[in-house]
């Protein structure tokens, strides 16, 4: 998948979790204006984890603060 | 202050002080003075002037039944392990002033260690001097840079700090969740190390792990196991080995991490383990290197206890119809239960809310009854517990007498 791909797979992904229908670029946060909790994290990165058949750690996670940010990394993951 | 920088031209300070590196607690602070300034009493700040027995003290000058406690198996009053206590402080003083590595390995340090390698039936028991530092220290040095370590979320805060410190990558699991545990292990680079980390009986709610298949999914991936059993040492299983034994896989899990502070009922922590090289961890385990080993008087009323312990199972059996009798009560008054069915001697009883929470805790004590009041960010799912753990010295009265205060602060609170 490219990253226009991977993009659009994640946008579709985040509606369920994006409840107040934010619009999302890259620099969407994920704590400032997604608003997600600890807990939504988890399950939305388990959600990602499962669709692309890759690990995120928590130290990965870590470094991951907007929607350009995790575009890139599932694009880069999935590939190695 | 100087005079030089009060002066009227300066701006307003903002509310709670000038911004510095305490500025971060000020939601925590509010949070607090808000429920205190309803006139409730600081579940945070309880003393226990006098403490009477396994089961009872006087807590802000009542006499109160405790039921907030990890005395599991009420050893804390234990004649014996006093005993043994008394004697080890005159023959051996007040300390040991230094690590286990140099001058801090005394004769009682061994004389635990030998107890919990006949309790648990394992090759190497290694003592440290809490709980939380014998997680801190074994999940540090073992996982280290580019090793994987697969929890669950609702892991102690003591796993999720050896895993900080320890630098490898975190990857965590949704609680108990089998299948998602295995999807993370398939998932691991080939040739990276893994380790799983369970806990037999997870504090919060009191529930228990399905260790049988995860120890099995574990091993499938050649991942080694390690089971954190605090809250289960000395009751659950045949011979008080924990959720491990229960279920059948102490051949399998590769280390258990325990501590003395509950069934045990002193202070201090343990790692037991049969892998051939575990005795190299005394010299690379920074947190059991670098403090001071326990006291003499402290190793020598666990060695005691734990040697108890090994033949407690009248105590046990007796602990299990509290715990029934507790989780069978509350829900048939209405509460909301943590688990289904008792799992272990910790029953969490869901309030509603942290006000209704707190109000019901301070009923309960007025009641004379001290259960804890856990809430965010301890807590799963952002929920406010009143948990509720027993003890093998609790009566079959004293269950009655409890059910009878949750009953009526119950009530009174509004929750039932």
């Amino acid at each position: 998948m490219d990253r226009a791909e991977v993009d659009t797979k994640i946008r579709s992904l985040i509606e369920p979790f994006n409840k107040k229908g934010v619009e999302l670029s890259d620099d969407t946060g994920f704590a400032n204006d997604l608003e997600f909790d600890s807990l939504t994290v988890m399950d939305f990165v388990a959600e990602i984890e499962d669709e692309f058949d890759i690990i995120i750690s928590m130290n990965q996670q870590a470094e991951i603060e907007n929607f350009g940010q995790l575009v890139d990394a599932v694009t880069k993951l999935q590939d190695s | 202050m100087s005079e030089g920088i009060s002066q009227p031209d300066q701006p307003q300070e903002l509310e709670g002080g000038p911004k510095d590196l305490f500025s971060k607690f000020d939601d925590i602070i509010a949070l607090r003075e808000g429920l205190l300034s309803q006139g409730q009493e600081d579940p945070f700040s309880l003393v226990m002037e006098r403490v009477l027995s396994p089961t009872r003290a006087i807590c802000n000058g009542r006499d109160t039944i405790l039921l907030g406690t990890y005395n599991y198996m009420g050893m804390t009053f234990d004649p014996d392990v006093i005993e043994a206590g008394k004697q080890a402080l005159a023959d051996y003083g007040t300390g040991t002033t230094g690590s286990r590595v140099l001058n801090g390995t005394y004769q009682g340090h061994k004389e635990c260690e030998d107890a919990l390698r006949e309790f648990y039936d394992m090759d190497h028991a290694m003592v440290f001097s809490t709980g939380y530092q014998a997680n801190l220290g074994i999940i540090s040095t073992i996982a280290g840079k580019g090793d994987y370590i697969v929890l669950d979320i609702d892991s102690h805060a003591s796993i999720w700090d050896g895993c900080a410190l320890g630098n490898a990558e975190v990857v965590p699991f949704k609680h108990n969740d089998i299948d998602a545990m295995e999807k993370r292990l398939r998932r691991i680079p080939e040739g990276a190390g893994k380790l799983v980390i369970l806990e037999g009986v997870y504090s919060m709610l009191g529930d228990i792990a399905p260790l049988k298949e995860m120890v099995a999914i574990a091993k499938k991936y050649g991942a080694m196991v390690l089971v954190d059993e605090a809250h289960s040492m000395g009751f659950i299983g045949d011979n008080g080995r924990g959720v491990v034994e229960q279920a059948g896989v102490m051949e399998d899990v590769d280390f258990i991490i325990g501590t003395f502070s509950k069934s045990v009922g002193t202070v201090g922590g343990f790692c037991v383990s049969n892998h051939p090289k575990f005795e190299i961890m005394r010299l690379v385990c920074r947190p059991y290197v670098f403090t001071a080993s326990l006291p003499p008087s402290v190793v020598a009323t666990a060695a005691t206890s734990i040697r108890k312990l090994m033949h407690g199972s009248n105590k046990r059996a007796h602990l299990w119809e509290n715990s029934k009798r507790l989780h069978g009560g509350l829900s048939n008054l209405g509460f909301q239960l943590g688990t289904d069915e008792a799992q272990s001697a910790i029953v969490a009883v869901i309030m509603p809310d942290l006000e209704k929470g707190a109000a019901m805790w301070e009923a309960l004590l007025k009641e004379g009854l001290y259960v804890n009041l856990a809430r965010p960010p301890a807590t799963p799912a952002n929920m406010t517990l009143l948990r509720c753990s027993l003890c093998a010295e609790h009566s079959e009265e004293e269950v009655e007498t409890i059910l009878g205060m949750f009953e009526r602060a119950g009530k009174a609170v509004g929750i039932i």
